[in-house]
């Protein structure tokens, strides 16, 4: 077992970071994904800031303004996988599924010096690439991932391409847990076993909510870690709020693909948010007293 | 008129063809065989990726690999690369603008297999997808010369392939040419605008109707998005009494509909006649029953000039050259499909 202690320290730093800075947005913006920023704090930021060996950037990077769409044949198309730094191939690459965590994404960027401090500023933003469901031109996002499920069969696709060019860096995918309601998460799941995809890793927020409400009146998925199992996936299954289970997790050597079911809470470090159970995928305050509240929540959080 | 019939015109010519690109590999969804790969498959099994019935999962996959600086080209039959997995094909390939080719077979009602197996609207879906190239081809030179198009577009490319006995109808030597329409003949009362299969169907009555002194411009159509050779304005500028299109396909969103935006465009003041599949699906028979049935053959083609005319011709069915019948049970396909 790894000396975790040192390591901890700074993601639980960015974690608190990640928390606050949603928050503090959501505050400013009548409106944000905070439960999604209380559940996955820790995932996220075990990943940025102790899982994924990225190439550093010199500088935090400001966003760019929106510089039009992917055409045929124009490549100076820069996506926001240049937050991750320059790729290589043994660098990992970090490809997030669930497009609606951007703004915990971007958070957990800035934490982490890879967006420049000022980055949240441009978040929904007319003409910005910090946008509310990141797309590719993104910071932190180099596909295209707000019609949920599709990301685990692009990274399949590229952790393949990476195979075959005998690339030694991992390929991990950020997933939600609704995203196992659709069914091309199954096709995908298949396929990175049949083609022994084993660099290939997959982290989930199993945060058991979804746009309706808890996920078991919608639709539910468990048991989970049986279904993945039964694909031939390596799984270990910790909670989504113990850093030191989540990075002795990852550093799992499989010679099959490996996923983390990370099981969180989504209030976890905001209890004031039970108040709003149990539909909490969007916050949007209901009356000043509301906001007072939660401005209060913050002032506790900073202290 | 008669034509060489080539047979299973992709399959050794995709072989050759693959040998010094090393960066092209092949997805295929559970129809290996039957999209003339079985073949290349065992000559390149290194670059061939099986990835069963599961399209939505496939096409992301080949946006994967297109991302990582491969080329994949995905075989199957045409339905299932637009039907199912349109989102699929949308954003994780079309949007990022990433070179994958799908090369989608039995396109319209070339098949007995029926509606679920028919791709009959799938160039009006593929024309409002941003990004994508769409080509159709009409005959085993195009079939052969489709994949140095597709190689050189940068970016998406939906291919309507043929397979099995296909007619040679363009010389081996006049290959197929990006956005650049065959002008078959040149005349001022009829423009006949062909794609596909419809082409050979076509010219089946062409030379009569022009033996019975109507003059045609006819113009076969291999790249049907981008739709902006000169040569398509040009030939609709000059028809005096009217324009008529053959597409293998409904006639809403597709060939027919693409001349229509540029008639409507320029102020072309001629009517324009749709052959095709009028608004409807169709069902399981062969290519030549359902051709009739649904008035998409050289009949159809004798009575829209007629009815561009003002008159009657006086053309007698018995008169248009026969119809080349595919047998349903050929040995160049792996089934009756």
């Amino acid at each position: 077992m790894s000396d975790y202690s040192a390591k901890i320290v700074e993601i639980e730093r960015v974690a608190k970071g990640i928390r606050r800075r949603v928050l503090e947005h959501s505050i400013a913006n009548n409106g944000g994904y905070m439960s999604q920023a209380c559940s996955s704090a820790e995932l996220l930021s075990s990943l940025y800031a102790g899982i994924l060996n990225f190439a550093p950037v010199a500088k935090p990077i400001a966003p760019p303004p929106f510089f039009g769409v992917p055409e045929i044949g124009v490549h100076t198309y820069v996506t926001g996988q240049q937050f991750h730094g320059e790729p290589g191939p043994n660098f990992d690459r970090l490809i997030s599924s669930p497009a609606h965590y951007a703004l915990v994404i971007y958070s957990a960027l800035i934490e982490t010096a890879r967006l420049r401090e000022d980055g949240l500023d441009h978040f929904n933003k007319d003409g910005s690439t910090v946008e509310l469901i990141g797309a590719e031109h993104s910071p932190g996002f180099e596909t295209t991932t707000g019609s949920l499920a599709q990301a685990l069969s692009q990274a399949g696709g590229i952790a393949l391409g990476r195979k075959l060019k005998g690339e030694q860096g991992r390929t991990w995918v950020f997933m939600s847990d609704g995203e196992f309601q659709e069914g091309q998460t199954y096709e995908a799941l298949q396929a990175c076993v049949f083609h022994g995809l084993d660099k290939l890793r997959v982290i989930v927020d199993v945060n058991m909510g979804q746009c309706d409400g808890p996920m078991e009146t919608v639709m539910g998925i468990e048991p989970l870690q049986d279904r993945i199992k039964a694909f031939g996936w390596e799984v270990s299954v910790v909670d989504g709020h113990d850093i030191k289970a989540i990075l002795a997790a990852s550093e799992k050597i499989t010679d099959v693909p490996h996923m983390i079911l990370c099981y969180t809470d989504p209030v976890r470090g905001l209890p004031l948010l039970a108040e709003r159970a149990p539909v909490l995928h969007y916050l949007r305050f209901t009356s000043a007293d509301e906001r007072a509240k939660y401005e209060a929540a913050y002032k506790e959080l900073i202290k | 008129m008669s034509y060489e019939i080539v047979v299973r015109p992709h399959q050794q010519n995709f072989i050759d063809w693959s040998t010094d690109k090393p960066k092209v590999l092949v997805l295929s969804a559970d129809l290996t065989n039957s999209c003339e790969v079985a073949k290349w498959r065992d000559t390149y099994p290194d670059r061939f990726f099986s990835m069963g019935m599961a399209e939505q999962n496939m096409l992301g996959f080949a946006a994967g690999l297109a991302r990582e600086g491969f080329e994949p080209w995905l075989h199957t039959f045409s339905v299932f690369l637009y039907r199912r997995p349109l989102d699929q094909l949308q954003m994780s390939v079309a949007y990022p603008s990433l070179k994958v080719r799908l090369v989608g077979f039995l396109p319209g009602i070339m098949t007995p297999g029926g509606v679920t197996h028919q791709a009959i609207e799938d160039i009006a879906i593929m024309r409002a997808i941003p990004n994508m190239t769409i080509l159709e081809v009409g005959d085993a030179t195009e079939a052969q010369s489709v994949l140095d198009v597709a190689h050189t577009i940068d970016g998406p490319v939906y291919i309507r392939q043929l397979r099995g006995e296909v007619s040679r109808i363009f010389p081996a030597d006049e290959p197929f040419i990006f956005n650049k329409a065959r002008i078959l003949s040149i005349g001022t009362d009829i423009t006949l605008i062909t794609s596909g299969v419809m082409t050979e169907e076509a010219l089946r009555v062409v030379p009569l109707l022009q033996e019975h002194g109507v003059t045609i411009s006819h113009l076969h159509i291999s790249t049907l998005k981008p739709f902006t050779d000169p040569a398509i304005i040009a030939a609709l500028s000059t028809a005096k009494h009217g324009v008529i299109t053959m597409e293998n396909h409904t006639i809403v969103g597709g060939l027919g509909s693409a001349v229509a935006e540029i008639m409507a465009e320029r102020g072309m003041g001629v009517p324009l006649q749709r052959i095709g599949l009028k608004d409807t699906y169709a069902h399981g028979a062969s290519q030549k029953f359902l051709m009739s049935e649904y008035e998409m053959d050289a009949a159809a083609l004798v009575r829209a000039v007629e009815t561009a005319l003002g008159r009657k011709l006086n053309i007698l069915e018995t008169e248009i050259h026969a119809q080349r019948a595919v047998d349903v049970h050929s040995s160049a396909k792996a089934e009756a499909l």
